[in-house]
Formats: C-alpha cells, sequence, structure tokens
C-alpha cells in the first residue's frame, strides 16, 4: 500500500471572482470539535472588505441589467456545480462538526433551494409589481429593481445552508453581495465560493469574506457605499449595532423570515420604482 | 412620416407636442377667475375681436345687409361698447357688406380657395382669391389643401399659400385656416401652424366651421406656441383667431387669458387676436348687461344678427 | 396684487381683479389634543401660537403635547388596538374609513381654505390636490379593509399594532391622509403628530373623525414640535413608526429605534434631476418644470429642483422658462388666480434666503422675475440659477423652495451620471419624445418615482417613496399595505 500524501487546501477569501488571501497577511487557526487543526482560514480586514465593497459596486449595473432568465440559469448552474461536489460539502461539513446524516441533509437542502431560488429569477416581478389605475390620463407602473450592494451576515450556526439561504434571494434580484461567512463554521462558504466561481456567475456579484465578526461588523454596517444589509443571527446586541451604524446612510436592515422559502424575502432588498408617463395622442 | 425634400425654406422640424401636458395646461389657464373689472375689459375686448360670420348656402343680400347693421350696432341700450372687428361672407356677398360697412371701420373678411373643402385646382382658388379681392375683401380666410398636406406633400401646400399671399399683397390680409378637425394629432396642428406661418400668413386659423370639432383651447394653445416661437426667431408677430364653436362669453374670456399668458398682453388686439364667432356677440352683450345692471339677462331683448 | 402683465403700446394692460375664495374655513380660536376620542387639554398647559404665513399673523392656538400626552394617546391607540380595532371584521372597519372620505369630501372647499390659511398654499392647490388626493387616499385604502386576504399571495396579512406617525408641514392633510388611511385599513391604531406649524388640518381631521363616530382611542392626534416627535418615536408601546421630513431626522429616528425591534418607514429629502432632452416636447416641457419646482412653493421633497437640459435647447428652454415664468402670480393663498403662495415659516424661509445666498457666493448666476411681493408674511420669488456646478451647495442639498438650478448635459449617459450623483434617490424626470429612450433612461435612474413627460403626479393607488437616504417603504398602492402589515406565510 502506497500511502499518498493529500494536497491540502489553502481557505482565502473570494473577493472580485479572486481568491487573494487577506491584505493583511492574516489568517486565524480553523481546527475540528477535537482540536485537530483542519486548515488556516483568512482573517479579512477591514480593508478586505472594502476591496469587497468596490468589487460589488462595479459589477451591480451589470448583473442588475441581467434579464431575470439569465440570472436564473446561472443560478441553476450554481445547483448543478453543488450537486456535483456534493460529497465534498458533506464531508466538510462533517470536519466542522456535523455527523452523517445531518451534513448529507443540509448539503441536500442546500442544494435544493439553490434550484427553488434560481426559478424564481424571472417571476418575482411578476409577483411584486403593479400596473396602477390612476385617475389622471397616465399609464402608472411599478417594478422592483435591486437596491444595490448588500452585505450578508451569515448565521454562525449553519456553515453552508445559512449563508446560501440568505445569499439567493440577494442576488437572484439582481443585488451583488459581500457576505461575511460564519465565524464559527467558516470552511463551507469558500468552498461554495468555488462553486460560485466556476458557474458563469460573472466576477463580483458574490464577495465572501472570513474573519471576525465582532471586528468587521461596526464597518460592515457603517460603509456608506453598501444599500442593505441581511442580518442572520438572533444577537440582539449585534443587531442594534447594525442598526444605529446602518442608520448613517439608511441602509435597508433585513431579518431573516420564519419561511425560508418565502418569497417576500426577495421583496425585501429590492426598491420599488414608479413611472409615470401621459397616455396621449 | 416620410419628408423626402426639404419642404420649404429654412425647414425645420416641429417639435413634437403632448397632448396630455397640452390639456392640463389648458385646464389651468381655464381656472383663472375673472371679475369684476378685469371681466369688462375683457368682455369689450372680445366684442372687438369677433369676426361676425355668416357661411350659409342660404345667403343672400337681405341677411348679409341685417348683420352688418348688428355689426355696428351691437346693443345700442350700452354705452361704450366696441364694433367687432369684421364680418366674414362668401366672395359674391363681399360687395354688399362693403357697402353697408362703408366708413365704420369695420373690415369685410371673404372665404376663398375653394372654402370650406379646399378641393379645387391651383387656378380655381387664384381666381376665387382673384375675385374676393377685386370684390373689395379686405381680408382673406383661405384654406390649406388638407389632403395634401396628410399625404406629407408639403412643398405643395407652402407653395399655395405663398403664391395666395402674394395675390393679398401687404394690403389685404390673409388668414390660413388648417381646418385642425382634420388634422388628427396636436403635432400636425403644430406642423401645419409652423407651415402657414413660414408661408406668409398673416394669421393662422383653426377651422372654417364646417367640420367637428371646430376651434378648440387645447388646438388654440398649440397654435398660439407655433406664433410665439416664430415670433422668437423673426421678431415678426403673426395673429391667431379661432374660430367655430365658441358661443359662450367665458369661453371668450378663457381665451383671451390663453393668449395673454402664451403670447402677452401685446396681443391682446383685434390687429393680433380674432374670433371667429356668429353667435358669441350676443353672450357677450348679456354679460356685459348684466355687469352694468346686476340681473341676469334673456336672450329675447338682444337683436339676432 | 394679482397682475400678469407689463403695460403694452398696442395691446390691452390686463390685470385680474382679485378673486378671493370666500368660504368659512370653521377655524376654532383654541385647539386641545384629541386623545381617545375627546378633545383633551395638555398635561403640562402649553399651548402653540399658529401663525397665517401669508400675514405672520396668529391663526390659532393648538395644545403642545409633552411626554405625559403621548403616553396617555399611545395608551389609548393600545386599547382600541386590543379591545376593538383589530377584532372587527375588515369590513366594518372599511365602513368607518369610508366614512372618514365621504366626510371630508363634504367638507371639501372647507378644508382647501383652512389648509392654505395655516400653510400659505394656494387655494388653487388646495382645493384642486391636497383635498380631492386625500379624500381619494381614505376612499382607496377604504376597499382594502375587508380584501388583505387576497393581498399577499401565501400569507395572512396581520395588523402591526399601534402606529405612532409623524408628518411634515408641505402637505398637511394629504400626508395625515398617506399615514392614516392605510394604517387603518390594516387594523392598526394610530398616534399622529402633525407638524408644528401646521396642525390645523389634522385637528379637523380629528373633529370629522369625532363625527363619524370612529371607535375612541383609533386614531389620536397630538400636535407639537420635536420633543413631541421624539417622546412618541421612542414610546415602548408604539409598535411600529411612520416617519416624512427631513433625511437628517431620519436618520435620528433610525437611530433611535436600534435595537428595538420597532418596525419603520422613512419618507425623507430629495434632490430630483429633471432632465430635457432636445427631442421633448418643450413647451409642454417648460410646463413640466414650472410644475415640478414651483408646485407648493417648491415646498415638496419631491421637487424637480436639478433640471438638466440637452445643449442643443438650453437656450431657448430657458428663455421661455422665464417667459412663462414672469406670467406667475405671486401673492395671496386664498387668490383663485395665485400660482405660488406664501413660504410655510420665518424658519423655511432663512433657510432658503441662506441656500441662495451661499449660491451667489459659490459664482452661479441668479435670475428672479421682478414681480412685486406682499409686505407682510413670508415670500419668496421663483429663482432660477444658471452657470451651476454640480459641487455648488444649491446643487446638492435640498433647498425645499422655489429655487431651481439648471445644468446642461450632452449625451444621455452624461444626464443619468449627472441625476445619480447624490444621496438622495425620490423621484426624477425626464422628457423625450422617444418611448425606447425613456425606458432606456428611466431604467438607470436610481430613484423611487420617475414622471416621464410629466412631473408631480400623485395617486393613491402609486407607491411613492425613495431609493438611497430618500427613504425606506412605500405610500400609496398594494405597495403602501406593507409597512403596516406582518406577513404570516401559510404556505
Amino acid at each position: 500500500m502506497s500511502s499518498r500524501v493529500p494536497v491540502l487546501k489553502t481557505y482565502k477569501l473570494y473577493i472580485g471572482g479572486e481568491f487573494p488571501r487577506s491584505e493583511s497577511g492574516r489568517s486565524f487557526d480553523y481546527d475540528d470539535a477535537r482540536g485537530r487543526h483542519i486548515a488556516n482560514v483568512a482573517l479579512a480586514s477591514r480593508k478586505d472588505f472594502r476591496n469587497a465593497v468596490v468589487a460589488a459596486r462595479s459589477a451591480f449595473p451589470k448583473w442588475a441589467a441581467r434579464s431575470g432568465y439569465n440570472r436564473g440559469q446561472i443560478l441553476y448552474r450554481v445547483g448543478e456545480m453543488l450537486e456535483g461536489r456534493r460529497e465534498q460539502f458533506i464531508a466538510e461539513l462533517r470536519q466542522q462538526g456535523a455527523g452523517i446524516a445531518e451534513a448529507r441533509r443540509e448539503v441536500e437542502q442546500t442544494i435544493d433551494r439553490v434550484v427553488y431560488f434560481a426559478g424564481w429569477a424571472d417571476k418575482y416581478q411578476q409577483l411584486f409589481s403593479t400596473v396602477n389605475p390612476v385617475a389622471s390620463s397616465h399609464f402608472v407602473f411599478s417594478v422592483p429593481e435591486p437596491t444595490g450592494v448588500v452585505a450578508v451576515i451569515a448565521p454562525q450556526e449553519s456553515a453552508l445552508l445559512g449563508l446560501v439561504n440568505l445569499l439567493m434571494p440577494v442576488i437572484l434580484g439582481g443585488n451583488t453581495a459581500v457576505a461575511l461567512a460564519s465565524e464559527k463554521k467558516p470552511l463551507s462558504a469558500i468552498t461554495f465560493a468555488e462553486v460560485l466561481a466556476t458557474s458563469d456567475l460573472p466576477a463580483g456579484v458574490v464577495n465572501i469574506l472570513t474573519g471576525s465578526r465582532k471586528e468587521l461588523l461596526p464597518h460592515i454596517a457603517g460603509h456608506m457605499d453598501v444599500n442593505a444589509i441581511v442580518y442572520g443571527d438572533e444577537d440582539g446586541a449585534e443587531e442594534k449595532l447594525i442598526q444605529e451604524q446602518a442608520s448613517l446612510n439608511l441602509k435597508r436592515v433585513v431579518r431573516p423570515r420564519a419561511n425560508p422559502e418565502s418569497p417576500y424575502l426577495i421583496l425585501d432588498t429590492q426598491e420599488i420604482k414608479t413611472t409615470w408617463h401621459p397616455v396621449g395622442l | 412620416m416620410q419628408v423626402v425634400q426639404q419642404p420649404y425654406p429654412n425647414w425645420h422640424p416641429s417639435p413634437p407636442v403632448d397632448q396630455v401636458g397640452v390639456e392640463e395646461r389648458v385646464a389651468r389657464l381655464a381656472a383663472r377667475s375673472i371679475k369684476k373689472e378685469s371681466k369688462v375689459a375683457a368682455l369689450k375686448l372680445a366684442l372687438s375681436m369677433i369676426d361676425l360670420t355668416t357661411l350659409e348656402g342660404s345667403d343672400s343680400p337681405g341677411k348679409v345687409r341685417q348683420l352688418c347693421y348688428k355689426a355696428k350696432h351691437l346693443h345700442d341700450a350700452l354705452p361704450d361698447l366696441p364694433h367687432v372687428a369684421a364680418v366674414c361672407v362668401y366672395p359674391t356677398l363681399v360687395r354688399v357688406a362693403r357697402e353697408e360697412l362703408a366708413g365704420s371701420g369695420i373690415k369685410v373678411a371673404a372665404v376663398a380657395t375653394a372654402f370650406p373643402s379646399g378641393q379645387a385646382d391651383r387656378e380655381t382658388k387664384i381666381r376665387d382669391t382673384r375675385y374676393a379681392i377685386d370684390e373689395g375683401a379686405e381680408e382673406i380666410d383661405m384654406v390649406i389643401s388638407r389632403g395634401a398636406f396628410l399625404r406629407g406633400e408639403y412643398g405643395y401646400v407652402y407653395d399655395e399659400i405663398a403664391e395666395i399671399k402674394s395675390l393679398c399683397g401687404d394690403a389685404v390680409h390673409l388668414k390660413v385656416i388648417l381646418e385642425t378637425g382634420e388634422l388628427g394629432t396636436l403635432d400636425r396642428v403644430r406642423q401645419a401652424s409652423d407651415l402657414a406661418l413660414a408661408a406668409g400668413a398673416d394669421f393662422i386659423k383653426t377651422s372654417t366651421g364646417k367640420i367637428q370639432p371646430a376651434a378648440t383651447l387645447p388646438v388654440t394653445l398649440v397654435m398660439l406656441e407655433a406664433i410665439r416661437d416664430f415670433h422668437l426667431r423673426t421678431g415678426q408677430k403673426r395673429g391667431m383667431k379661432p374660430a367655430g364653436g365658441i358661443k359662450t362669453a367665458k369661453t371668450a374670456i378663457q381665451y383671451l387669458v390663453m393668449v395673454n399668458e402664451t403670447l402677452g398682453p401685446e396681443w391682446l388686439t383685434p390687429s393680433l387676436f380674432r374670433i371667429g364667432a356668429s353667435t358669441l356677440a350676443n353672450d357677450i352683450l348679456m354679460q356685459l348687461a348684466k355687469e352694468t345692471t346686476g340681473v341676469y339677462q334673456c336672450a329675447d331683448y338682444f337683436s339676432q344678427a | 396684487m394679482s397682475t400678469t402683465s407689463v403695460a403694452s403700446s398696442t395691446g390691452l394692460n390686463w390685470t385680474y381683479a382679485p378673486a378671493p375664495e370666500t368660504a368659512d374655513p370653521k377655524i376654532r380660536s383654541r385647539y386641545e389634543l384629541f386623545i381617545d376620542g375627546r378633545f383633551v387639554p395638555p398635561a403640562e398647559g402649553q399651548y402653540r401660537t399658529i401663525l397665517n404665513p401669508a400675514t405672520a399673523e396668529p391663526l390659532t392656538e393648538v395644545a403642545e403635547a409633552g411626554a405625559a400626552d403621548i403616553d396617555r394617546a399611545v395608551k389609548a391607540a393600545r386599547r382600541a388596538y386590543e379591545k376593538v380595532w383589530s377584532r372587527m371584521p375588515g369590513r366594518e372597519r372599511g365602513k368607518y374609513i369610508y366614512r372618514i372620505a365621504r366626510l371630508l369630501q363634504e367638507r371639501a372647499r372647507e378644508f382647501a381654505v383652512a389648509e392654505s390659511k395655516n400653510g400659505g398654499k394656494p387655494i388653487r392647490e388646495s382645493r384642486d390636490t391636497d383635498i380631492p388626493l386625500s379624500v381619494a387616499h381614505f376612499f382607496y385604502y377604504a376597499g382594502w379593509a375587508d380584501k388583505l386576504n387576497y393581498a399577499f399571495p401565501g400569507a395572512r396579512a396581520r395588523p402591526v399594532g399601534v402606529c405612532g406617525q409623524v408628518i411634515p408641514w408641505n402637505f398637511p392633510l394629504l400626508m395625515a391622509a398617506w399615514k392614516i388611511a392605510p394604517a387603518l385599513a390594516t387594523g392598526n391604531t394610530v398616534v399622529l403628530k402633525p407638524a408644528e406649524t401646521t396642525p390645523v388640518t389634522s385637528l379637523k381631521l380629528a373633529e370629522l373623525i369625532q363625527e363619524a363616530d370612529l371607535p375612541p382611542g383609533v386614531v389620536n392626534i397630538v400636535p407639537g414640535g420635536r420633543p413631541t416627535g421624539a417622546a412618541l418615536v421612542q414610546h415602548p408601546g408604539v409598535d411600529k413608526i411612520a416617519f416624512t421630513g427631513s433625511t437628517a431626522v431620519g436618520k435620528w429616528i433610525m437611530k433611535a429605534l436600534a435595537g428595538t425591534r420597532k418596525k419603520y418607514t422613512l419618507e425623507l429629502g430629495g434632490k430630483a434631476a429633471n432632465i430635457i432632452f432636445e427631442d421633448a416636447a418643450i413647451d409642454q416641457a417648460v410646463e413640466g418644470i414650472i410644475n415640478a419646482i414651483f408646485f407648493n412653493q417648491g415646498h415638496v421633497c419631491c421637487a424637480g429642483s436639478r433640471l438638466l437640459v440637452q445643449e442643443g435647447v438650453a437656450e431657448i428652454l430657458i428663455t421661455k422658462l422665464k417667459q412663462r415664468i414672469r406670467t406667475l402670480i405671486i401673492g395671496d393663498p386664498l387668490d383663485k388666480n395665485t400660482d405660488i403662495g406664501a413660504i410655510n415659516s420665518r424658519e423655511q424661509l432663512n433657510r432658503i434666503e441662506s441656500l441662495v445666498a451661499s449660491g451667489r457666493e459659490e459664482g452661479a448666476e441668479i435670475w428672479q422675475p421682478d414681480c412685486p411681493l406682499p409686505e407682510k408674511g413670508f415670500w419668496y420669488r421663483p429663482t432660477l440659477f444658471t452657470n451651476v456646478s454640480q459641487a455648488h451647495r444649491i446643487a446638492q442639498e435640498e433647498i425645499f423652495g422655489p429655487v431651481l438650478t439648471i445644468q446642461t448635459f450632452r449625451t444621455p449617459e452624461e444626464a443619468i451620471e449627472r441625476a445619480n450623483n447624490t444621496p438622495y434617490g425620490l423621484s426624477d424626470g425626464v422628457w423625450t419624445d422617444k418611448g425606447a429612450k425613456i425606458f432606456k433612461v428611466t431604467r438607470q435612474l436610481r430613484a423611487g418615482v420617475i414622471w416621464a413627460n410629466t412631473f408631480n403626479k400623485f395617486d393613491p393607488t402609486s407607491p411613492f417613496g425613495g431609493y438611497k437616504e430618500s427613504g425606506m417603504g412605500r405610500e400609496g398602492g398594494w405597495h403602501g399595505l406593507l409597512p403596516y402589515v406582518e406577513l404570516e406565510e401559510t404556505a
């Protein structure tokens, strides 16, 4: 029996379609439940976050302008890529403490959730648009448009599904995102980034950081070029901090809904634009 | 719209017109509340701008003589009334009207160029016009060839107006009837206005009175805007005549408000604004009598034309 | 005072005689707080003198709600919410709201005169816009009350609870209607604070609500200044805040609510671009510019205060605009011919004057017509600035007065960039005769309401609200229900 030495993976950040290390050169030690070293994970700095926002902002106009059909196809492709790496994700979840059945369930739910949301990309507009029967001689319609760059704070306890569930409604609606992965379970987020990078998703549409939430959260919530922040946990102090900082530029602060498949989640990071035009000869 | 040749000298595209915007502006102008002395002044001004008109197949010298008498004696019971601006008749009745109105200061206008349809060849239209002028017409109300205009033959329409204007010379005022009720859209009204002004019309006029809708406030506003732009471009002041369908003093005041706020008070004169009407005068007279006496009036006390 | 014309050699020098609206506004000499269905004196006994801005003379005096009064009002609203209103079938709620709409319709002229006397706006606008739109808003949302089960697929709409609502002084009754009507239709109860200078029509509405026999506590009206508003926002018994006003106060509210889980909607400031392309229907565009910036003296959050004109038509457009401005009649708000009324308050007049002064200092070129202004009261001439740079304060800050900045552009891309170069995103205007261009341009404008070939149009069926720092949430239409419901998903 030959004993082959396995090649270990370096977990890096995902910014603008690339996988850089933190500009600060920092990383943190990720150990499994039994204290065995698993990986060194990049410890993103506020400058990494700033760079990610720049990438997300520059990707925004083109992503928002794509047809719902096209966004849906790309997100469906994400589902296909996930399915192909099913075993890898299960193994990685197990490394992060999940039992086999739990890990399998989480990965399968994630794949199905991605496919589910991909299908909304060309439908939510019809659900949330109106033609407004105004009394004057005008044709008036209201349509949802993406709010812009959205920060996503993934829940700590769910390595994969928690992140994907918050991210999908944001990007399917034409927003671009900067996500902060679970600090406790950061590995799946970066592997998910590899899936995104191979799914025709344009660079910068999703950017994923790993690092310290305590350190980054004030900068994320306060950044003036972020339009909304989706916060997936229940920590009252964090929520208060987010709200306070978000008030600097009136970021929309979005909380998860009881139904993780709610289409109203999509509406939460959409703006409604109403257009008036006269009706005449 | 197919425009192949440059339709007329110094041609430039007419600006588009938004119907809803025009109607909103009209509604706002029409909501002006004109009271007391400003109302009396407006009513008298409106009287002085009337082209008292009869254009029936049954018109006869007797009918025209009666009309001319009315033009001179609007309502003798009211002091200080102006006379109307003109009497407007068919060419064959111009001579009668001239005789009746001699020395009154009231002009005689004749419709011409195969009025009202304009469906005749150029020679016929020229003969028609020359006859009216020879009979003594001081003003000519011609019609444009709407068929040619709607087909896009702008050069033809332009040349026709220019030729009639050259017959009129400086002495005879030319009013060009666009017959806006047949043009379909306000864009077309604007284009026809620009064309007629460029071709030499002294006045542009909405309607013959034979087609519905005749004069309306929106159509008039668009034509006034064309006159304003012509003035801005050339410095020349041209006149406007809404005709047909203006029956009440209230409507007449709305037109005056529109002129005042679109072209300015310089246009509030019979030499630049006329109203073509047959029954308007009596409604204005009734309003004036009410302002004088304080009681509402009955039509039986006011002579018909 | 009402003069439209200059003397002329040939034409009639025609001056419109005064045409005052004479209906009795029925304004009482003193108003109390409206709490739990009754008019009650304020706990601290404070009253504020309310002025008529057209004369700067007192109009009435109005009770000032303090923290104790707010507490009383919130508790009344809570009782009404729990015991009556949230349990009442939508069909019955709807009939109460219809009643309000009808009563307001019957007394429309009286309310219009009161609005113009208190706020300074021309009677033409209060009569033709503010009051009819307020009526329409109540009428529209009344009809939603018994149809909420069909409004949100897969979800049941539950009321939020007690709504604290704070409204501005520019459209006093209309903003009250925008706030109260959807709240009541969805089963919430209300504590509403009108603006400190313009409480009169809100309190007249309170009388009307009494007349409509609405259950006590469903609507409470608590006038006052900023401390009153702050007390309402921070009251722990309030479940949702709806605010219309400045962006600065909106930010303060969001911060004050941090960590509370109260819902909130904010409708804030704006600096709308009004973009005129050279193929526009130019005379209608001129009229649109007038409506965009001089409607309600420019005291409009969505006012088209930045005119962007394509170079090819800039000269003719500005010529026409000046001609049109010279015909505007400034003066007595109650005269039916008045186009521009009084500035709402001394404070607002000072703000306009100081921003205009900054425009001059920074080198922009000012133009004003030489129309006469009344001697008493607060007035400001319609004002144009040309030679404006994007960096000038007048091009960036909300002036909230009859002041228009004019800049030129060459290409659509340039216009869109300029238009979006602001932290605000409430509204924009686009004028072009080309349909395809309208859709291309309006899609790229980052604002909640886009008027194409029109401006400053409002309708209860049509959602209104901003992107970016112009606020969050929509008022009006189906979307206007969302801020007032919790969606309980059934799927």
